[in-house]
């Protein structure tokens, strides 16, 4: 038991950090989005390059975000797997189903208003938050 | 899927953390299989069988 004692307690170590990877890279992505979308106003009056800069930096650390995230779910075990497997697929299902109706609302005159993004990641943000919780249930 | 896990972990004296722990998985999923609830891959069945050094058959069942 001793040596699996071990080797359980480097796995549950290695998912902890990788959990705090992730969270850190995603925090540094939203950091970055409020960069390239608040810093042409209101920290260098649309310089160009400033601009592109922080546009390639929220890229760059998006990339980072998504690698984070790939390590983090390969490093979780089989169960947990699963819930997130299910998870994403009802947020990509929801958010293709509703975000395709979403966007012809406009198109057919049904809203007046021009359907946003944001509205489309809040929505798919909750379908998954909503199959996490349904997967933990499930196996409780 | 039955099992005898719970029994098998009892016999030992071994808390589901523990059991996690030797596994490499979280005890959410220990409780998941024992319950069964959530049937474990052949890799961890293997796992498992090594552990408690007995065949697969003698810890998991076919059936309801």
């Amino acid at each position: 038991m001793n040596k699996h004692t071990t080797n359980g307690k480097d796995w549950q170590t290695t998912t902890a950090k990788n959990t705090v990877h992730l969270l850190g890279w995603t925090l540094s992505w939203v950091l970055t989005i409020a960069l390239s979308a608040f810093g042409p106003k209101f920290l260098w009056d649309f310089n160009t390059v400033l601009s592109i800069i922080a546009v390639l930096l929220n890229i760059g650390v998006g990339i980072g975000m998504i690698l984070a995230n790939r390590k983090h779910l390969k490093g979780l075990d089989e169960m947990m797997q699963q819930i997130q497997l299910n998870a994403m697929a009802l947020s990509l299902g929801v958010g293709l189903v509703f975000g395709i109706s979403y966007e012809q609302l406009e198109d057919i005159k049904l809203i007046t208003f021009e359907p946003e993004i944001t509205h489309l990641i809040m929505l798919m943000t909750a379908a998954y938050m909503t199959g996490i919780v349904l997967g933990h249930r499930k196996y409780k | 899927m039955k099992n005898r896990l719970k029994v098998l972990r009892a016999e030992r004296d071994w808390t589901q953390a523990q059991l996690a722990t030797a596994l490499d998985v979280s005890r959410q999923t220990i409780n998941a299989i024992e319950k069964g609830k959530f049937d474990p891959s052949l890799p961890l069945a293997f796992k498992a069988a090594r552990l408690f050094e007995l065949s697969i058959e003698e810890i998991f069942q076919d059936g309801e």
